[in-house]
């Protein structure tokens, strides 16, 4: 037994063992076969509470370092907006659908949800000499708030790594203390604050919350007038810590625990709340910080003793829906720790302690009075320096309506709530979206507006018209906000900004909704202007989000907002309404306020704000206020480019130490501003970077990593702006570093390396040789490789860098190194190295490439183009053309081999395949040509002629293509299948619909026309010509323009006759579009077989009694007189009678189109003799001065313009004196415009015909100058 | 102005002649429409040097002189502007 028992025992630990490793289904355990051997310790156990955020790069926070995947990373697609070069967006801005911004953005920039909107600041221009009001915020307790949050965030830093060592202490000593669940915690607090019959409680609540002056958080919490938001209670980073932060010992020390506080429930437990002194302090004593505030500044001092009502952040909820307000009610750790909805048990539990708090509320005198015996007390004076909280986030606390204590009420019934259906707004408001009913609410109150103040009157007037603005018709929308604007000075900034921007703040926003509220704003501030001053701050956090959206326009918006805003404002308060946030514990605050700052210094002058900038980037006092100073240079720099060439110098200085700061991210952000200075002035301003240089070049020494990388990247902007000399010195200093980073397993690292690589290369003093033996062979061991093909972003870097290199180095040697890789297994690759040949050789021509590499050319270019399978087949097909077009006549040798490879993949069972060879032939056709190659092409036109029964609309766009250009290099008469063949086989693929096919249908059609019409009968013409009627609908303008052409072709090969006839019938048809490309068509049949042919039989149109054929004709006029130039002087005297009754007619149209024919006439004819006839026609346009409909009146303007130019300034002024003092208002208007039209058109010429004006009394009007003659 | 006329070329023209000096509206008076035609004649004097010579010829002066008087004159060609009847 006493052998077995051992036995059965190591058994039992065995299996035990291995049921702990299998992963079992009934209970939760780690499966090491799938996760690996890594142990849970090894895991983070909990969200690191204050980690750094890394700011490098702003947006590139949250990349790279997951990068997984093969498509674009997401540094890529989140790409940093930048000012320029968005065409991209600006061509689908238009079609976007309307979207909930929040539902495109990131995390990072889902943060601007975090922000506040704070409340109204002091303006000390407005005050002038007056202290300020201790009820508003002033500058110095913002400052004041941002230094305390810092100091906060430090500390609970430390007390986060404090904690962090001693678990770390702790484990080492073996001790499994790790045990303490904050749950149980809690209740373990509860507990004891039902012992100390909740006093304790009570202090706790009013602690903190109670505090407005010193605590950023009720600011927070307070100061959002968006209940909606604070209902989702993410509180910001800094403030969650603390609450989190709470059971530790550490906070003890941090905040209330002074050590001379007499705490009679002090419990050494760390219990925060119930340690705070506040129990007794309920009647006096107060915690240190807070006496030691109420001593220093009373202004700000918020009472110690929480005044009655106790929670006011319970009190004051300003929402309306329940949960915001429950959500509000007390600041209990059980609450903050709330991201979402409230449980039921949690709702519970609030409530009953807010139910203790509300007994435990401070006493009121009367109650005092009840209490204690009338002897033996005595009621003392409050201190002289006491004075009442009137802190401005108190205030703010006060204005919404108080929920009233949380004891249970009976809610009064509304019966005039509807529970499904929205309500009907009144008053013809537009329609609600339930979102909007926080905002918007008020209006369905059906109160009678007489009962309500004149403020309240205010407020609902404004209200209304956001709504419009935000919800409402266009006509709505545009006279609500021009309302807005007028009254805008009447409204108050106050109360405008205080209903527009918390709807800006409306998570649910879309980016129509958006763009109309920054547009009221933009108006209204035009209107305020310097009354904005108090809400500078306000608007900032509102619109600084905008100059980060992924949207251009949006962050154009956002730059004239804030520019608008610094004009209105004026430095002094934009600095002063900004300064707080530069050192903001949040990076994205001080990203945004980054961006802000730059927008403002390009709109006030880069000059004012430089000694603002010296002393930020110079702050002694943190590093977040170096580094935002340092990152604004950086924004300038990108925001107004080349403009800060005046500045650059000044701009240098004020950054350059940060390039030796202590701090990390400093250092690397000034490299970027450095960058991005220098990208800026290129390709001026080096003496301006003289002092970094030196900095530079040592700091690639000693750093690695980020800061490495940026500062190659300063390097690499500035290494071209230099002589060519020290460029060629400075570039082999780096490129030492260089090579050894060319390695370097970073992304970042690789893409920076190889922008610098490239920018170094293409300087001018770097010579080719150094690049061949120094620089070439790392190069390519290093980045050509197959796994710089797979990321995009990456693949583009390395060609445009090796295609720099070439233009350095030459053709022959890329080549060399590459065209192996033609033939490589990795289709990617493959294409990436044909990429950069097609590139080089199309740069560079072939000239250097010999005839060994030019096989192993065109072999690997043969296999690249036959082995590729992916769709994106341009690449592969653009190379082709590119080498063999460059390499010309030596091509010759290998052209059967590549005719058959073509001919094989044109009978290729894939479309596209098929597609791609008919493109290739196109591509090389010249060249073929070139290469005395005749017969082989002939023999490819009848093999494409063979396929013009291909089904697929792109590939017969293409074969038709090809056939194109080979009938174009060899010529009509030697084309094979010939002409007269070909062009029947045409015709019925002319009615083929695809745009692709018909574009190249009619172009190869019209150049048989053009060139070898003879070959075909007239019969073949004709019929083709019906075919063509129909491709004057064709949507795209070239395919029209085609046709057009071809009308005139065919017209000049067999005669205008019946082509005209063809196409006078078509004017008939009912389609405009179709009608005026057929006048077109006339015009130019008209024109290339001389007017005369054509003129009679137009005019004989013009006798059939319809009204679009006689607009035709007249519009044929118009163009036939506007193509023939001056040959229409020989034609003027026929056509003006025709035109004569068309300017009479009653038919508007007839009369537009009868000036315009007039204007290209008197156009034309100008100074050729014919004044006459054009005098004559001027008598019948001028009676249609008076016409209305705008295309008439341009029309008849424009013809008087014309007489301007044929009969002289002189002529057309005597037409308008009559008018320009006529008694009717209507009549003078049109004459001066006239007069006007005509003086700005020719001044100089009005001089001599001005009338004589006889001198009145005193005046002088005429000109004895005229009269004078020897 | 109509209401259609608010949006077409018509506007945008207006707009343009409105920016040029010497162009008229129909509010013009008979001084000011005066004014701008001696001080266009005047600059055109100036501005063809054989006008300016024939000038200087028969009035016996050098050219210099004839295209100061004409630049003086430019500025109140016409002398003060007579009193407004009504308004």
């Amino acid at each position: 037994m006493a052998t077995l028992d051992p036995e059965i025992a190591r058994i039992q630990e065995e299996r035990k063992k291995m049921e702990q490793q299998l992963a079992s289904l009934n209970s939760v355990t780690y499966d090491t076969d799938l996760y690996g051997g890594t142990d849970r310790d090894a895991y983070v156990s909990s969200i690191p509470v204050n980690e750094e955020e890394d700011n490098l790069e702003g947006m590139d926070s949250e990349v790279a370092r997951k990068l997984a995947s093969y498509t674009a990373p997401k540094s890529l697609l989140k790409e940093m907006p930048r000012g320029s070069g968005e065409e991209d967006d600006a061509g689908m801005a238009g079609f976007k659908k309307p979207q909930r911004i929040i539902d495109r953005e990131d995390d990072y920039r889902k943060r601007r949800l975090n922000r506040v909107i704070s409340p109204d600041r002091h303006d000390a221009f407005a005050a002038g000499d007056k202290t300020p009001d201790v009820s508003v915020r002033t500058y110095a307790d913002v400052m004041r708030e941002e230094a305390l949050k810092r100091e906060r965030e430090e500390t609970l830093r430390l007390i986060s790594k404090k904690k962090k060592e001693e678990e770390e202490a702790a484990k080492a000593g073996g001790a499994k203390e790790t045990e303490v669940a904050p749950a149980q915690k809690r209740r373990n607090r509860w507990d004891q604050a039902q012992d100390e019959a909740g006093a304790a409680k009570k202090a706790k609540a009013g602690s903190d919350w109670d505090l407005p002056d010193s605590t950023p958080g009720i600011g927070r919490w307070d100061a959002t007038p968006t209940p909606g938001r604070v209902g989702d209670a993410t509180p910001s980073v800094g403030r969650r810590n603390r609450w989190d932060e709470t059971p530790t010992p550490g906070r003890l020390a941090d905040s209330d625990a002074t050590p001379g506080a007499v705490t009679p429930g002090a419990t050494p437990a760390g219990m925060t709340w119930d340690a705070t002194p506040k129990l007794a302090g309920m009647a006096t004593p107060t915690p240190k910080r807070q006496r030691s505030r109420w001593d220093e500044t009373p202004a700000t001092m918020g009472s110690a003793t929480p005044m009655a009502g106790a929670t006011p952040a319970a009190a004051f909820t300003p929402g309306v829906t329940p949960v915001g307000g429950v959500d509000l009610a007390t600041p209990t750790p059980g609450q903050i720790n709330l991201r979402g909805p409230i449980t039921p048990e949690q709702y519970n539990l609030m409530r009953w302690e807010k139910d203790i708090e509300e007994r435990n509320r401070p006493l009121t005198d009367e109650e005092l009075d009840a209490m204690f015996p009338q002897e033996g007390y005595k009621i003392l004076d409050p201190p002289a320096s006491y004075v009442p909280i009137r802190t401005p986030a108190r205030k703010l606390l006060a204005t919404p309506t108080p929920l009233g204590t949380p004891l249970y009420q009976i809610p009064e019934e509304n019966r005039g709530q509807q529970f499904d259906v929205p309500k009907e707004a009144p008053g013809g408001l537009p329609f609600m979206k339930p979102e909007d009913y926080q905002h918007f609410g008020a209006l369905l109150n059906e109160e009678n507006e007489e009962e309500l103040s004149p403020e309240e009157q205010k407020e609902r007037k404004i209200l209304k018209l956001l709504l419009k603005v935000k919800n409402g018709t266009p006509p709505q929308r545009k006279t609500a906000l021009r309302q807005l604007t007028d009254k805008a000075r009447e409204f108050g900034a106050g109360p405008l900004f205080n209903r527009i921007l918390p709807l800006l703040m409306q998570a649910t926003l879309e980016d129509q909704e958006r763009h109309l509220l920054v547009k009221v704003i933009d108006r209204v501030l035009y209107k305020l202007d310097e009354l904005v001053r108090p809400y500078v701050h306000k608007i900032l956090v509102v619109i600084e989000p905008l100059l980060i959206d992924e949207d251009y326009y949006a962050r154009v918006e956002g730059r004239e907002i804030i520019s608008n805003l610094s004009k209105a404002a004026g430095l002094a308060t934009m600095i002063a309404a900004m300064r707080p946030d530069i050192d903001n514990i949040d990076e994205y605050v001080r990203n945004t306020t980054a961006r802000a700052f730059s927008v403002v210094a390009s709109a006030l002058g880069i000059p004012a704000l430089l000694p603002f900038l010296k002393a930020v980037c110079q702050s002694k006092k943190s590093w977040q206020a170096r580094h935002t100073g340092i990152k604004i240079v950086q924004q300038i720099a990108i925001l107004i480019g080349c403009a800060v060439l005046p500045h650059l110098k000044s701009l240098v200085e004020i950054i350059e130490h940060g390039l030796n700061d202590e701090n990390q991210k400093v250092r690397t952000i000034t490299a970027l501003s450095l960058a991005a200075l220098a990208e800026a002035a290129a390709p001026y301003g080096i003496e301006s970077f003289d002092s970094v240089l030196k900095p530079l070049w040592k700091g690639i020494r000693s750093h690695r990593g980020k800061v490495l990388a940026a500062f190659l990247k300063a390097i690499g902007f500035i290494i071209p702006l230099m002589d060519a000399l020290y460029a060629s010195y400075y570039t082999k200093e780096v490129m030492v570093i260089l090579i050894r980073e060319f390695q370097s397993p970073d992304e970042e690292m690789k893409k920076i390396v190889l922008k610098v690589v490239k920018q170094c290369v293409s300087t001018e003093g770097v010579e080719a040789e150094y690049i061949r033996t120094d620089i070439l062979p790392e190069f390519f061991r290093n980045f050509w490789v197959r796994r710089m093909a797979l990321d995009r972003r990456n693949y583009k870097q390395l060609v445009e860098t090796t295609v720099e290199i070439a233009n350095k180095v030459g053709v022959a040697d890329i080549v060399g190194r590459i065209v192996e890789d033609l033939k490589d297994e990795s289709e990617p690759y493959r294409r990436m190295v044909m990429e950069t040949i097609e590139k080089v050789v199309a740069n560079l021509g072939a000239s250097d490439i010999d005839s060994r590499l030019e096989e192993l050319l065109i072999d690997g270019i043969l296999y690249a183009f036959q082995e590729q399978t992916s769709d994106d087949a341009n690449v592969m097909l653009n190379g082709f053309g590119a080498v063999v077009n460059a390499l010309g006549q030596r091509v010759k040798p290998y052209l059967p081999q590549i005719c058959g490879t073509i001919k094989w993949r044109l009978n290729n069972k894939s479309a596209k395949v098929r597609q791609q060879a008919a493109d290739l032939i196109s591509r090389i056709a010249v060249v073929m040509k070139q290469c005395q190659e005749e017969q082989l092409m002939g023999h490819l036109g009848v093999v494409l002629y063979e396929y013009l029964g291909e089904e697929y609309p792109e590939v017969l766009g293409s074969i038709l293509g090809a056939l194109k250009a080979i009938v174009n290099v060899i010529g009509m008469t030697k084309m094979t299948p010939p002409i007269k063949d070909l062009l029947p086989r045409l015709t019925p693929i002319l009615k083929n619909r695809h745009e692709k096919v018909q574009e190249n249908c009619i172009d190869l059609v019209g150049r048989i026309a053009d060139r070898g019409a003879e070959f075909v009968p007239a019969r073949e013409w004709m019929r083709i010509c019906f075919e063509l009627l129909d491709m004057l609908k064709a949507h795209k303008k070239g395919i029209r323009r085609a046709t057009v052409n071809t009308f005139g072709y065919i017209a000049k090969a067999i005669g205008p006759q019946d082509v005209l006839a063809t196409l006078l019938n078509n004017l008939k048809v009912q389609e405009r579009q179709n009608r005026v490309c057929t006048t077109v068509a006339i015009a130019i049949v008209a024109e290339t077989c001389s007017p005369f042919t054509v003129l009679p039989a137009l005019m004989n149109e013009y006798r059939v009694p319809e009204l679009n054929v006689q607009n035709g004709v007249l519009k044929s006029l118009s163009f036939l007189f506007e193509y023939i130039g001056e040959m229409g002087k020989d034609y003027i005297y026929a056509v003006t009678p025709l035109l004569e009754d068309a300017l009479m007619d009653r038919d508007l149209v007839h009369r537009q189109t009868a000036a315009s024919a007039v204007k290209h006439m008197a156009l034309g004819v100008a100074g050729l003799g014919c004044e006459d006839a054009l005098v004559h026609l001027l008598n019948y346009v001028w009676p249609n001065i008076f016409e209305t409909s705008p295309h008439v009146i341009n029309a008849v303007m424009e013809a008087i313009e014309g007489m301007r130019v044929a009969l002289g300034a002189a002529v057309v002024l005597n037409y308008c004196l009559q008018g320009l003092f006529h008694p009717a208002r209507k009549v003078r208007e049109v004459y001066w415009k006239i007069y006007n039209s005509l003086y700005i058109g020719s001044q100089d010429a009005l001089v001599a015909a001005y009338p004589v004006l006889d001198d009145e009394q005193s005046n002088i009007y005429s000109r004895p100058e005229l009269t004078m003659f020897i | 102005m109509q209401a259609s006329d608010r949006f077409n070329i018509n506007s945008q023209l207006e707009h343009l002649q409105a920016k040029y000096v010497g162009t008229g509206h129909a509010d013009l008076n008979r001084f000011e429409w005066a004014v701008n035609i001696q001080r266009d004649s005047f600059a055109s004097y100036i501005g063809h040097y054989p006008i300016l010579a024939y000038f200087a010829i028969a009035e016996n002066e050098s050219i210099g002189r004839e295209r100061y008087n004409f630049m003086q004159k430019m500025l109140l060609p016409c002398g003060l502007p007579p009193e407004r009847e009504d308004d």
